[in-house]
């Protein structure tokens, strides 16, 4: 029986800049790159020296506290700069691709008449393991547990997100292949949510679907596991993001890793928003000045504008986007900005802001903080946006003053850190709800495990 | 070369410096500021800080600050001589006289607040090196409006020294504390100088004097500036001349700002339409004096408490009345919903609330030296407000260890490093 997800509480922030259904293809880019930053907690292992030649889908490195989880290449080339930081950890691999784009020796797997562990072998020798994510802590899912359920949320109701009904399109066997695999690791359910019917999940068999409909954050998988079946202390989930099932369905079916992606190109900055398909890891230059961009001071982000990485425009694209966004840098003084009746921001507020009479009104947002760090005053308002039943406010003080216990009873096994994005966004005091979530989460991993 | 440009060099220069968060809090008060979002974080942000949110709750004070300054003059001259025959608002109270009286007794009031609190605020962002947070824009306001009008000057700066140190910075500054700063400082005015904030001589502006210059033996009529609770603490409530309209619209003597309901209940009504006061303590505390002042009207109905009782008065006042005298409603609309000393969670604002109206209109009627309970109600329960919010926490925790108990744990795998998968090293 499926169940439907009415989200009430929330917030749209609609903006200007959604990227126009068309796809092109981006030019292709000259050197890929996998940076590190997208794997949280994972500290790599090198199997390959600079300057070695790599074939599409070659292990790079491994999870050094799990030696059989591979990290690969999305193409073929010369592994040509391996940037470090400090204390020598490494922070980008970057690979100068070549023309023939040989692949890496990998074989097909009958999902159907496969083993669990067959199964695990070849998604964690093919480097597709990364792709799935697990709750609680929000990291790579260790390969020795096994999750009570699995979720994947086709529906992306944030701003400027890409269109996952449009992006999916046609890739219904990749999908099915990706969705029967991952039910073998589970024992129990695979929640798949869709937002319409027109979503090529929702032709999918041997899961459980349903239909989410409401604001932003019900595209958000924490709201939909915090919905159907929220994790206790000691459970995990695993969640995986559609794109990703993609190449996993894909490499079962062909035995070829194949990074390529299609994302959206949007934000209020570039001149004509659209898709593109392009590869994991690829310049983001490569498309980015396809579309044109309007201004000279901007903003490329990695995401979308709640949970996206800051980015430069000769930057990559990130592991687990399907979105880069270009947004204005708002590095500019307002005069009065504070008590001025304001027409083109979005608040959570009508203190003299005016959002709350045009809620379908585009807004071009820029960077600016719109005032500055303050400890936490006003209460009562995360709430407003927050669908989960978390306290929002205690939960993020537990976690500042790092008290494990709070922090464990009052539910920071069923977040992630984008789950407190739009609580981060109407903060009043400018609190970094994501980071304080992340370091929260970070402890209580340390700690307990 | 523009002010921006100018006063972002002067930013650069003080930066890091010890004066800067001074620079900064005038500099941010012109211009919002330049910060942009930090990677890691959402990159756009909401149109509302706490500047904006403060100033929101000043703009609702606004209309209650003007009034005062015209009941101050009216209250006055009223007292000399006599309420006017027929009342006209422009020919009676919205004139050049009132207002001179608010000018000269209730703005010094404003600017003394303002002075000795920003003035401590920065000292304190100075020396700690924290940006001046907004705290006590609203706090600044709020108190000149609680205190009596014949306030001297130097006793309201040794109280705002003593609320903003102890009430508020001592806890770690704006958003630490636990009681509302601007209760304090009336909490020490009305300890430390009880004789300068009760009695029937400091409601109206001229009573104490007139009343030391009858002692000194001058033959002048003594001017009565006694509040209505004080009347009905006293047993005097038929010597009243004050109609219910007086009291709604605030034609009555009493602290500076309090005695407007009707501008208290727009600011109230302001303040939940922009959503920035909890309309939940709003009317849970309306609801729960009202079901006080109901049970004193039950007892007196009842007969248990005769006409000779000192309690006659205030507990056979009607119940719905005790809203439109005294400071409740300003206390229920201003201070009440103080996010940071009040309730944090949605259901502990309605308990918060609820025992704020409800103890207020107790301690009116039971202490008869002084029938103004609502700053003591106040207080106690922002004392209380942490227990409230535990217990409702506490609610929410229960569910979840409920839940805990049909958890779905597998176990781990085998190591499921088998030696073929393992990766090789360079």
């Amino acid at each position: 029986m499926s169940k439907d997800i009415r989200i009430k509480k929330g917030l749209n922030i609609n903006l200007v800049g959604a990227a126009e259904q068309t796809t092109s293809k981006a030019v292709l880019s000259n050197v890929y790159a996998i940076q590190l930053s997208d794997f949280h907690g994972i500290t790599p292992k090198m199997m390959v020296k600079q300057g070695a030649e790599v074939k599409v889908g070659e292990p790079l490195f491994y999870n050094k506290n799990m030696e059989n989880m591979l990290f690969v290449s999305p193409v073929s080339g010369e592994l040509i700069e391996i940037e470090r930081g400090d204390r020598r950890r490494i922070l980008t691999l970057k690979i100068l691709a070549d023309k023939t784009q040989e692949p890496f020796s990998g074989t097909a797997l009958d999902v159907e008449k496969a083993s669990k562990e067959e199964l695990k072998a070849v998604l964690l020798k093919s480097g597709c393991w990364p792709f799935i994510k697990q709750r609680p802590y929000d990291v790579v899912a260790n390969p020795d547990t096994t999750p009570k359920s699995i979720f994947i949320s086709g529906y992306s109701s944030g701003p400027l997100q890409a269109d996952l009904d449009y992006v999916l399109q046609g890739k219904e066997k990749e999908l099915q292949t990706a969705i029967s695999a991952l039910g073998k690791l589970t024992p129990g359910k695979v929640h798949v949510s869709v937002g319409s019917s027109k979503s090529p999940l929702s032709s999918m068999n041997g899961v459980e679907l349903h239909n989410v409909s409401g604001p932003h954050p019900s595209g958000l998988v924490g709201t939909q596991i915090n919905k159907l079946d929220p994790i206790n202390k000691g459970e995990l989930v695993w969640t995986v993001t559609p794109q990703d099932l993609i190449i996993i369905g894909e490499y079962l079916l062909t035995g070829k890793f194949n990074a390529e992606r299609t994302i959206a190109l949007a934000g209020s900055s570039v001149k004509a928003p659209k898709y593109y398909t392009t590869k994991i890891g690829a310049e983001i230059s490569t498309f980015l000045y396809a579309s044109g961009v309007n201004e000279e001071n901007f903003r490329v982000i990695n995401g979308d504008v709640l949970t996206g990485s800051k980015s430069k425009p000769d930057g990559y694209l990130g592991y687990y986007n399907n979105t880069v966004t270009v947004i204005p840098e708002g590095d500019d003084y307002e005069l009065f900005g504070w008590n001025k009746p304001v027409f083109n921001k979005i608040s959570a507020t009508r203190a003299l802001t005016f959002s709350w009479m045009q809620p379908n009104k585009k807004y071009d947002l820029d960077t600016n903080t719109n005032g500055e760090h303050r400890a936490f005053v006003v209460t009562g308002q995360y709430e407003k946006v927050f669908p989960m039943d978390i306290f929002p406010m205690q939960l993020l003080k537990a976690c500042m003053v790092k008290d494990l216990d709070e922090m464990e009873q009052l539910g920071l096994y069923e977040v992630a850190p984008e789950d407190f994005s739009l609580t981060e966004f109407i903060c009043i005091s400018k609190q970094p709800h994501q980071k304080i979530i992340r370091e929260g989460l970070d402890l209580l991993q340390k700690e307990i495990g | 070369m523009s002010l921006k440009s100018k006063l972002h060099e002067l930013k650069l220069k003080y930066q890091g410096k010890k004066m800067a968060p001074a620079f900064n809090a005038f500099h941010t008060f012109l211009f919002s500021p330049d910060e942009t979002t930090h990677a890691g974080g959402t990159h756009v942000k909401s149109a509302d800080d706490l500047k904006r949110t403060m100033n929101t709750v000043i703009m609702a004070l606004v209309p209650v600050l003007i009034f005062s300054m015209f009941n101050a003059g009216y209250q006055h001259y009223s007292a000399i001589n006599g309420f006017p025959a027929d009342f006209s608002l422009m020919n009676d109270f919205l004139t050049w006289d009132n207002f001179w009286i608010g000018i000269i007794k209730v703005l010094p009031l404003v600017v003394v607040s303002y002075a000795v609190g920003l003035i401590v605020e920065f000292i304190f962002a100075v020396i700690k090196g924290h940006e001046v947070e907004e705290g006590y824009l609203v706090t600044g306001m709020l108190v000149p409006l609680i205190v009596p009008v014949d306030t001297p000057l130097w006793m309201l700066s040794v109280a705002v020294v003593f609320g903003v140190v102890i009430g508020k910075e001592v806890f770690g500054g704006t958003g630490m504390n636990i009681l509302n700063p601007a209760l304090t400082i009336r909490a020490f005015l009305f300890f430390a100088y009880p004789t300068w904030m009760s009695g029937d001589k400091v409601w109206v502006y001229g009573a104490r004097e007139r009343s030391e210059e009858i002692l000194a033996g001058a033959n002048v009529d003594a001017i009565s500036g006694e509040t209505i609770l004080g009347y009905l603490a006293q047993n005097k409530g038929a010597e009243m001349t004050y109609s219910v309209s007086d009291m709604f619209f605030g034609f009555i003597p009493g602290s500076v700002g309090e005695t407007s309901a009707f501008l208290i209940l727009l600011g109230g009504l302001f303040l939940i339409f922009t959503k920035i006061a909890s309309w939940r303590i709003m009317v849970s505390a309306v609801i729960g004096s009202l079901v006080m002042g109901l049970i004193f009207n039950q007892v007196v109905d009842f007969g248990w408490v005769g006409e000779s009782s000192k309690f006659y008065g205030l507990m056979s006042f009607d119940f719905w009345k005790h809203l439109i005298v005294g400071g409740l409603a300003f206390g229920i609309v201003y201070m009440a919903t103080d996010p940071v000393t009040g309730s944090q969670t949605n259901k502990g604002k309605w308990y918060y609330g609820f025992f704020i109206g409800f103890i207020s209109v107790m301690i009116r009627v039971f202490n008869p030296a002084y029938p103004e309970g609502v700053f003591l109600a106040i207080l106690l329960m922002n004392v209380f407000a942490p227990t409230i919010d535990h217990y409702v926490v506490r609610g929410n925790i229960k569910r979840r260890m409920n839940r805990l108990k049909n958890a779905t744990i597998y176990p781990k795998d085998s190591d499921g490093k088998a030696e073929e998968l393992k990766a090789e090293t360079v």
